[in-house]
């Protein structure tokens, strides 16, 4: 298999490089910061709101695609997102929630063919 | 003592290694399924090693998306990374090598279970053993994942969900853990603009309009402070 579909090597090598300095960078900042910074309210203040703002946004973008004005069709996925997230407040057990809603899913793609 | 720290860290990693095996395997089977080779897989897990971002970068990949744009975005989705060091116990850490591997590794299973356990507790060795476990865990089962999926030609369509589910579980997790509601809805509401914005470059305009909001946010709660004073 030579081929990686319409993505080149070079392409996919440089993604891998990229996103693994960031993500070590990220990793090492607080040890390479001052002791002053690293009590900073800004940091803390970030620290406390960042994440949980980024992974809705992320969550929004994974579900741009889904067609607000058709019930069938729409429902398929935001049903399994709702199954998701009730599965998860009630056991708060990552894996049974994703299993949870994934299954969920399979079963809307059966009723919704997609 | 060797056969001590294997014990103890096997029985750390014993929560969340499994988990993260089954993860594994549904991102070596996008790996394939996106038409990558299956080598890409154990690439992306050693190199990067970071679970969630892998997903994504995979999308991304595949979208033909510009290594500016995945900079920006690695950056601000594992920019909660940058704040996992403020409490990891790093410390219990003896050698310049395990040091650096223990930030290397630093992901969010490894947070969460050393930070939940008092750092005396815990020996350098048994985090480092932890790390290394939860690290061949999830490069496991991408790997088997992947060739599963180009050998046998396996293809759930119900598994592009596993995706989505993942980062609908941390978006949870989050919220619930900033007990407020302002920050979430402001996140929805930039995500939205963005949307009617800049619908081809979303996730960017989003993230950026999000961090914009958060800095005005501290600021103005550091004046209002400031004024009660």
């Amino acid at each position: 298999m030579p081929s990686t579909g319409s993505v080149g090597t070079g392409y996919l090598v440089a993604v891998v490089a990229v996103a693994a300095a960031i993500t070590i960078a990220l990793r090492a900042a607080p040890f390479a910061m001052t002791a002053t910074l690293r009590s900073s309210a800004l940091v803390a203040d970030l620290g406390r709101r960042l994440p949980a703002g980024i992974m809705i946004i992320l969550v929004v973008h994974l579900l741009r695609d889904v067609p607000l004005d058709s019930a069938p069709a729409g429902l398929r996925e935001l049903v399994p997102v709702a199954v998701t997230v009730a599965v998860h407040l009630w056991r708060r057990n990552a894996l049974l929630s994703m299993a949870a809603g994934t299954v969920s899913y399979a079963v809307a793609l059966a009723l919704v063919p997609g | 003592m060797r056969q001590v720290v294997l014990r103890d860290a096997l029985r750390d990693v014993a929560a969340v290694g499994p988990g993260m095996g089954v993860l594994g395997a549904s991102f070596g089977l996008l790996v394939v399924g996106s038409g990558l080779d299956w080598w890409w897989a154990p690439v992306f897990s050693v190199v990067v090693f970071a679970g969630s971002l892998e997903f994504l970068l995979v999308a991304l990949a595949v979208a033909g998306t510009p290594l500016a744009a995945i900079a920006v975005t690695t950056l601000l989705v594992n920019g909660r990374h940058a704040f996992y060091g403020l409490s990891f116990p790093l410390h219990r850490i003896r050698s310049r090598a395990g040091r650096v591997y223990g930030v290397l590794a630093l992901t969010d299973e490894a947070y969460a279970l050393y930070t939940a356990r008092p750092a005396a507790s815990l020996s350098g060795p048994r985090i480092l053993t932890g790390q290394a476990l939860m690290q061949a865990c999830w490069v496991g089962g991408g790997t088997v994942g992947a060739l599963a999926g180009s050998g046998f030609g396996l293809h759930v369509p119900a598994l592009e969900f596993v995706f989505t589910a993942l980062f609908v579980v941390l978006a949870t997790e989050a919220t619930v853990a900033g007990r407020e509601a302002t920050g979430p809805l402001l996140a929805v509401a930039c995500a939205l603009v963005a949307q009617l914005v800049a619908p081809g470059e979303m996730l960017l305009v989003a993230m950026g309009l999000f961090l914009a909001v958060l800095l005005v946010r501290h600021r103005f709660s550091a004046s209002r402070e400031a004024a009660h004073a």
